[in-house]
């Protein structure tokens, strides 16, 4: 690990004033961040502290909704009762994540920041545009079978890790931040996370040193919720496909759905044209099928993820069976 | 710096990059909690902080110099065991014990999430979790054994948590047991 200077702000006006050069990071929970300095694919010449600012705090807002602290640990998300009544999707999509000592430790704010787990991302020996960009990318061609099949551009085809992520996109979450020069902005996640393209190093709109404060959840949207992941193992191990899906049926049609999708994208992904081939119909296979190829339109896969698509299509419609009892 | 573990104070003043784990190991001789991946996969330095497990590897010292830290040694010692530790022993949960502190610091804080009413991925309702041998597998999960003593670790938890048995009795593991041991494959 490169060392680094260490500094413990009592507030987050100071702690924006802190990132005061290019290298400096915040830390909260750190399971991510000091994995990545161990490995030097993260080397910061200076950690910000914000792990014990006032930012952990879940509260009901007067629209129904609830706004969480940046800081509120994973776990305590999980098991907060106005969460678990009335968002399980995301209570769901958290305790499908990591472990539990992780949970205790994991911010909620960090969540949304997790970097891939691409293996070639975390080997400084390989080329990895993200890590180093202009190197090129060693998972086109190489081993792949967890990464992306949308999204992708030539320069990267690296997913996004959480599963947190994938609930809060389907929830219609809002990021809001403190920018380093004392401004707040809200940030629908909708518009949060960026596409590759030709700088897979810049993974989310956050300019330099802004710090994320608050994660808002809208009042709960009607309907079932389910969060469905598949992977290699029972627990303990990243999505090779999820869904979040919050479905509500009335009168034998689908009224409204709301779906987003993990282990596929480079970011937690939600296309319009899926809502659209279910909401006014009603479930069937084969209105499911058509959901399924309005995902599925553009995917692409690079060798050993092909089976990610066909594994998305029947997740896909088997989460959509499970929500509309169909 | 200044540090809390297991009740007692230490000052300690360790490069800024030490870990917990490293903290403990190397700069006080609590050598109890053990590194195994060193990337909180393995959870063998698992440690409770402030009363919730964590892995002590993948956080810095410098971040917790006003927590209390327990370690395996603030669990139990020789002669009073904490009865996790106790039903370990008897129920022979371990092979080469390299992993033990970790899981018990993890059982220790994962009781008490089932105390505080905490559902698992495991719960099939989130608002009233049973506690069951599927339960006990999937809040573990974050530790690893490579010896795959997991039956008997499931054994220890379960009594000492009070879950409900799943599966063979008592007596059908015995003999299960005894026919692994002829070499007989038992599923």
């Amino acid at each position: 690990m490169k060392t680094f200077t260490y500094e413990k702000p009592a507030t987050p006006e100071a702690a924006v004033k802190d990132i005061d050069t290019l290298g400096a990071k915040f830390i909260a929970g750190g399971t991510n961040l000091l994995d990545l300095m161990k490995l030097q694919v993260e080397t910061p010449d200076k950690l910000v502290d914000i792990s014990r600012l006032d930012l952990a705090k879940i509260e009901e807002r007067e629209d129904g909704g609830l706004t969480i602290g940046a800081l509120v640990p994973n776990s305590d998300l999980a098991a907060d009762r106005r969460v678990v009544a009335k968002y399980e999707v995301l209570s769901r999509a958290l305790l499908a994540g990591a472990s539990g000592q992780l949970r205790n430790k994991a911010s909620t704010g960090g969540n949304l920041l997790q970097r891939t787990r691409c293996y070639y991302f975390y080997d400084t020996a390989a080329a990895c545009n993200k890590r180093e960009p202009g190197s090129g990318c060693s998972a086109i061609g190489g081993f792949n079978r967890i990464l992306a099949v949308l999204g992708t551009s030539e320069h990267c085809i690296a997913t996004h890790p959480s599963d947190m992520a994938v609930a809060m996109r389907a929830l219609d979450a809002t990021i809001v931040t403190l920018k380093a020069d004392g401004d707040r902005r809200r940030i629908s996640i909708h518009d949060f996370y960026r596409l590759p393209g030709d700088t897979p190093q810049i993974e989310n709109v956050l300019e330099a040193g802004e710090l994320i404060t608050h994660i808002e959840l809208p009042a709960p949207i009607k309907g079932k919720q389910e969060y469905r992941k598949v992977r290699d193992r029972a627990s303990y191990a990243f999505a090779l496909v999820s869904v979040a899906a919050i479905v509500d049926v009335q009168d034998g049609v689908i009224a409204s759905a709301s779906l987003a999708f993990g282990g596929l994208g480079p970011m937690p992904w939600r296309n319009p044209a899926v809502e659209a081939a279910l909401v006014g119909k009603a479930p069937s296979d084969a209105v499911f099928e058509a959901a399924a190829t309005a995902l599925l339109a553009d995917a692409k896969g690079y060798g050993s993820n092909d089976f990610k698509i066909p594994l998305a299509r029947r997740t896909l419609i088997a989460t959509l069976r499970n929500v509309t009892g169909a | 710096m200044h540090f809390t573990i297991n009740g007692q104070s230490y000052d300690a003043e360790p490069d800024i990059r030490t870990s917990v784990l490293d903290l403990c190991r190397e700069h006080l001789g609590l050598t109890g909690s053990k590194k195994g991946c060193d990337h909180g996969q393995c959870g063998a330095c698992t440690v409770l902080i402030n009363g919730r497990r964590v892995n002590s590897c993948l956080t810095l010292a410098v971040m917790h110099q006003d927590d209390e830290i327990t370690t395996i040694e603030g669990i139990g010692q020789p002669g009073n065991l904490h009865a996790l530790q106790d039903a370990f022993v008897r129920h022979d949960g371990y092979q080469c014990g390299y992993c033990t502190p970790g899981q018990i610091c993890s059982a220790v804080g994962m009781l008490d999430e089932v105390k505080k009413g905490w559902a698992s991925h495991a719960s099939g309702d989130l608002t009233d979790p049973k506690f069951d041998d599927a339960e006990i597998s999937e809040r573990m999960s974050g530790n690893l054994c490579r010896c795959a003593a997991y039956p008997n670790i499931v054994d220890a938890i379960r009594e000492v948590g009070g879950a409900e048995p799943a599966g063979r009795t008592a007596d059908e593991k015995d003999a299960a047991m005894e026919a692994n041991a002829r070499g007989e494959l038992v599923a």
